[in-house]
């Protein structure tokens, strides 16, 4: 079982990296000045959050083996297995991009205009200002809205295990039919998540104090 | 890329029939939920413990696990016990559409009587106070002035969660049910086409998101239409 929500955890944290990074660039790309790159984000957030997570994960899974082996095909490389803990991570990581390029769009915009100019008007390159300025204003801006993320994020990996990976949702049901006693399996692996998603909430709380330090609060 | 075979009669039909099972369990769980989020929502703010602490308690584990979870919890875990097995409920827990419908109940009960929570906390302590001054008791309060509000400003966030519940209608499949990701799945098997069945079911998940995004923006224009920008 602890195997089991190690894998559940590593699987959810790889999908986070790639999530991140799509994330950041689709949002980037919905604010952009080129009307090709704005539409394709668009498209890419509207589409991938209008079709449930399990159809694109059995999607992926069956249908990715074959275009990667195609393409591999076709350049002339070997062949490549794409395991389940790859097409797992890969499709996770690919949907919640779409979820976090719009929480990343929001913070962006969160930022004030007058950062920019700002930085501009110091003589930094556009580069440095996005990294130094803009980036650490709106990843304050960004974080309640990747609390949430995360945590459906982990939740998801549940279904990895529909796809064969031994998660701690696939072992529980194994032992669970193997023993004959699925609702106590079953219920130890409730537990595992529960206790994920809690330790991620109170971290969370913690990282959110630490990156808002300066932030006045209004009383209410 | 090779959809006509997806055209033919008996396949349309199949497609047909898993989007009705699709369509049966997002209404019924949604329905369900929202009947019972409602009191259980009135609860979660109660002033008196004993009845906002269970509240709390059942949203924050059905909140932290995964709905897959849940369901395998209901459908697979409760045979385990001889006094389901020999209670007169069995009939009805022995069937997948039963318990997949009750499973995104239980789960849409827990996301939707937080929303409302948040909305009821957020109703105007004036109109309250104003309620107590015509000398309203609590349930005509709740009824008159606060449900109504309340229930209006959730009208957004209700509608992602009900897109939400759409998507979860496709884990049952996973328990032996016919909906549309399990119709899309048995003709990846049928035919080995590992794309287009699942494109074709993508795509009618997406009109459904669509037609559901439409259908809450005019229930925002019809009943919120005090808070809109005027034209």
């Amino acid at each position: 079982m602890l195997a089991g929500a190690w894998l559940s955890l590593q699987v959810a944290l790889a999908a986070l990296a790639i999530a991140m990074a799509l994330g950041v660039v689709g949002a980037m790309a919905r604010l952009a000045p080129q009307p090709a790159l704005r539409a394709s984000a668009e498209a890419y957030a509207t589409l991938v959050r209008g079709v449930p997570e399990l159809v694109l994960m059995l999607l992926v899974f069956y249908g990715g083996q074959g275009l990667v082996g195609g393409a591999l095909e076709a350049l002339g490389l070997p062949p490549v297995e794409i395991d389940q803990f790859m097409a797992g991570v890969f499709t996770l990581g690919f949907i919640y991009g779409a979820y976090l390029s719009e929480t990343f769009r929001g913070a962006l915009l969160g930022v004030p205009p007058g950062q920019w100019e700002a930085g501009l008007a110091y003589g930094m390159g556009r580069g440095r200002v996005f990294w130094r300025l803009i980036l650490p204003q709106a990843a304050r801006l960004a974080l309640p809205g990747l609390t949430n993320n995360w945590l459906v994020l982990l939740k998801a990996t549940a279904l990895v295990s529909v796809i064969g990976l031994q998660d701690m949702m696939y072992l529980a049901k194994q032992a669970g039919s193997a023993t004959r006693e699925p609702f106590t399996y079953l219920l130890w692996a409730g537990a595992g998540y529960l206790a994920l998603t809690s330790a991620s909430l109170l971290a969370l709380r913690l990282l959110s104090r630490r990156v808002s330090v300066g932030v006045r609060h209004g009383e209410i | 890329m090779d959809f006509s075979v997806l055209f033919e009669p008996a396949n349309l039909q199949l497609y047909a029939e898993g989007l009705f099972t699709t369509l049966w369990l997002l209404l019924a769980a949604v329905s369900a939920g929202l009947l019972l989020s409602i009191p259980a929502a009135v609860w979660r703010v109660s002033r008196q413990r004993w009845l906002a602490w269970p509240v709390a308690a059942y949203t924050y584990v059905v909140r932290g696990t995964p709905m897959l979870l849940q369901l395998y919890l209901i459908y697979y875990g409760l045979a385990q016990f001889d006094v389901v097995r020999d209670s007169a409920a069995w009939g009805a827990l022995s069937s997948a559409g039963f318990c997949a419908a009750l499973a995104l109940t239980l789960n849409t009960v827990a996301y939707t009587t937080e929303m409302l929570a948040g909305a009821l906390r957020a109703t105007a302590p004036g109109e309250i106070e104003a309620a107590h001054s015509v000398g309203m008791s609590r349930m005509q309060m709740l009824r008159r002035i606060v449900l109504p509000s309340a229930l209006r400003r959730s009208l957004p966030a209700y509608g992602n969660e009900v897109i939400m519940m759409l998507h979860a209608t496709s884990l049952a499949s996973t328990v032996t049910l016919l909906d549309l990701t399990a119709a899309a799945d048995r003709l990846y098997a049928n035919y080995y086409l590992p794309f287009e069945p699942f494109i074709a079911a993508a795509l009618v998940y997406i009109a459904l998101t669509f037609g559901l995004t439409r259908l809450f923006k005019a229930a925002e224009r019809r009943w919120l239409a005090h808070l809109q920008a005027r034209g």
